[in-house]
């Protein structure tokens, strides 16, 4: 049925025909139809990525294939959500090896977006864990990847924005955990040059992501909360939590009720919250254990938190730039900072080393920021990816819904060779989405 | 642990029916025509639910070979799930389709619940759910062979309930309303009045659970129901149904 569809940025919406299949088979029919499709899972990533005229939803295709208790290897189909395989896996003494700031994606967005997580700078992006998987290819033929098999289709699909083809099923290994409990660390940084040593300082720890407030000037100026933590040991739990060392977290969840007013959001109401959200740490340095859902999924708490941005969305804006680029960084928050368009959600992580054909984590310093879909705002993020090119720097596909040709380009080097995969697997680019289109990466129509 | 038996299992109302009961910590049995399907479902109850499952073939419509399929199983509980609806108007114009639509829904489900009733009056105990559908309430043209069949299904259920009531065996009759299938993800479906196959299991999961008779999935049908039944028959024959 056609019906409007849109990411969770709600920034663009487009009228799509949106199918879903259950058995292989009937996947196998719907990509032999003639018109162009992309696949789409829970629609978490922000911009146009999984936007197509005809959209083949896979969340009905979610079946747990196997699970290795024992050697911590799970197989499942490409539309299970990360908070079902956690349900399954976490009483069992298991972890997600990579997870990103919420839980309600699903595996095949999450290998198509390789994404990363708090604990890049350890252990990767997902595609790192991820062991073989299938895709089944705009001819409709059914192709088994991995690193040593049909190794050029596993790296252009791990990131590859689901341009191959259709990931069917997903193979990879989990992390071995003792409890489902985080020791945390939350420590205050007065300012950018501080935080950028505290994360040098912690780099050691599994899991480590800042907030960042990008209104503050003068000496306070990235005034930040580092968070660190790491899996916690049955010794380390308190007496209540070591009742049930591996206790799954509850599902209390709260419904934004409505889309918020634009007016809503501003300079004011930002410096408030920002005021508030450092304010509420009294101490220099917290040091607790909670549960694994309030460190990795503080927002999931709120479904439909997305209406904070009201009807027009919000556009997410995530750029990695190399470490010997401080001081972009800190040219970009000025920017912002002086354009008044500060963020709720401004998040500052340092990625480890990455080699991969089109993921989007390198190693370096990469802020993420939401801003409200308002009249100058596209022309303001133009000005913003000049200076991400200056520093050469790049922006995450999965985030995007804006960006031009150019800076894909100027970002990914290996950019021509996955063009040349795309081609090859998907030749009359029958595999398409609004992102794919816009950013030049298939044929167009 | 005690068993039940889907029947129809590849349907979204019989999966969502099946991983249900298995949460509950039931054993679980899938069968359908096509049970090669059923892999991933098998291994999907087993590892979320840690209970066993076990799959196998089912024709509704292979009425010789029921008795033997049954009598291999033998379940605690048996749910028929199964049916088939065609476009009416290409029933009404092919006998070979109003035939299947007839037979399946309603001459095949007689045909194994008439066998597992046997079971259970025997065992002195055991429970019997029969998906029928809210389209049986009442004859109308755009569910002209579908409906019928439903109807008499309906009637079957409420029949054999009466028969087997001394026998302490369990018979619910459920009839859903509009539920968001991959059948009907291209109708437009009004949203207040639709159930996701996951409500239809819940709703059928506790229904069990207290015994009820009749259920209807959303409740309120059972009114829209009432009040359709109870317009006059020479009004109804002129209304667009």
């Amino acid at each position: 049925m056609i019906k409007p569809i849109a990411n969770w940025g709600n920034y663009p919406v487009i009228e799509s025909n949106e199918e879903s299949f259950v058995f292989d088979e009937q996947l196998d029919e719907l990509v032999s139809k003639e018109q162009p499709f992309i696949a789409r899972g829970n629609g978490r990533c922000y911009g146009d990525a999984s936007l197509a005229d005809r959209t083949i939803s896979t969340l009905k295709f979610n079946k747990i294939l196997s699970f290795d208790a024992a050697a911590g290897i799970f197989e499942c189909q490409s539309g299970i959500t990360l908070d079902q395989i956690l349900t399954v896996i976490v009483p069992q003494g298991w972890f997600l090896p990579v997870t990103p700031g919420t839980k309600f994606i699903t595996i095949g967005g999450a290998l198509a977006s390789d994404v990363h997580g708090k604990n890049h700078h350890v252990d990767g992006s997902i595609s790192n864990h991820v062991l073989d998987f299938d895709l089944v290819l705009a001819s409709g033929d059914v192709i088994t990847c991995s690193r040593s098999v049909n190794h050029d289709l596993f790296e252009a699909t791990c990131g590859g924005m689901g341009l191959t083809g259709v990931i069917s099923r997903v193979k990879f290994s989990l992390k071995k955990i003792e409890t489902s409990f985080i020791k945390q660390k939350q420590i205050k940084a007065a300012n950018l040059q501080e935080l950028i040593e505290l994360f040098d300082t912690y780099k050691d720890y599994t899991y480590s992501v800042a907030w960042i407030d990008c209104l503050k000037r003068g000496e306070h100026f990235g005034r930040s909360i580092l968070m660190l933590g790491e899996h916690a040991s049955v010794n380390e739990l308190g007496e209540n939590q070591k009742s049930n060392p591996l206790k799954l977290p509850g599902n209390k969840q709260i419904t934004f009720p409505i889309n918020m007013p634009s007016w809503v959001l501003n300079q004011f109401t930002v410096k408030a919250f920002n005021f508030l959200y450092y304010g509420k740490n009294f101490k220099k340095e917290i040091n607790n254990v909670v549960s694994y859902e309030p460190f990795f999924y503080p927002l999931d708490k709120v479904l439909h938190w997305n209406r904070l941005y009201g009807k027009k969305g919000f556009v997410q804006y995530q750029f990695v730039l190399p470490l010997d680029a401080k001081q972009g960084l800190i040219e970009i928050l000025t920017r912002i900072s002086d354009e008044g368009l500060g963020s709720f959600l401004a998040v500052l992580k340092v990625f480890g080393k990455q080699e991969s054909m089109i993921s989007f984590p390198k190693e370096g310093y990469t802020l993420a920021l939401d801003f409200p879909v308002r009249g100058n705002l596209l022309a303001f993020l133009d000005e913003l990816d000049e200076l991400v090119l200056k520093y050469n720097g790049r922006l995450y596909m999965s985030k995007d819904a804006r960006m031009k040709p150019k800076m894909l380009v100027a970002g990914y080097p290996e950019l021509e060779k996955f063009k040349s995969i795309v081609k090859k697997y998907n030749p009359y680019g029958k595999i398409r989405s609004a992102q794919s289109d816009r950013l030049l990466l298939t044929d167009t129509k | 642990m005690e068993t039940v038996l889907v029947l129809g299992a590849t349907s979204d109302i019989g999966m969502a029916i099946a991983k249900k009961f298995a949460a509950a910590g039931y054993n679980i049995q899938l069968a359908a025509r096509k049970p090669e399907l059923l892999g991933p479902l098998k291994s999907d109850i087993e590892i979320r639910y840690k209970v066993a499952c076990s799959t196998y073939a089912f024709d509704a419509l292979k009425y010789n070979s029921h008795a033997a399929f049954f009598d291999a199983l033998k379940p605690d509980v048996t749910i028929t799930i199964f049916g088939t609806m065609f476009e009416e108007e290409d029933a009404f114009n092919d006998w070979s389709l109003a035939e299947t639509m007839i037979n399946t829904n309603y001459t095949g489900a007689v045909s194994i619940l008439n066998i597992a009733a046997k079971y259970y009056i025997a065992q002195q105990k055991g429970a019997i759910i029969g998906i029928s559908s809210v389209a049986g309430d009442r004859g109308r043209a755009s569910k002209l062979i579908y409906g019928s069949s439903k109807a008499a299904f309906t009637a079957y259920l409420a029949g054999l309930r009466n028969k087997c009531f001394k026998d302490n065996v369990h018979v619910m009759t459920v009839k859903p309303g509009f539920v968001y299938t991959r059948m009907t993800e291209n109708m437009p479906l009004p949203k207040p009045l639709t159930s996701t196959p996951e409500e239809v299991a819940d709703i059928v999961y506790n229904g069990f659970t207290k015994k009820k008779n009749t259920i209807y999935v959303k409740w309120f049908w059972r009114y829209i129901m009432l009040i359709i039944k109870n317009i006059p028959e020479f009004q109804f024959k002129k209304m667009k149904l």
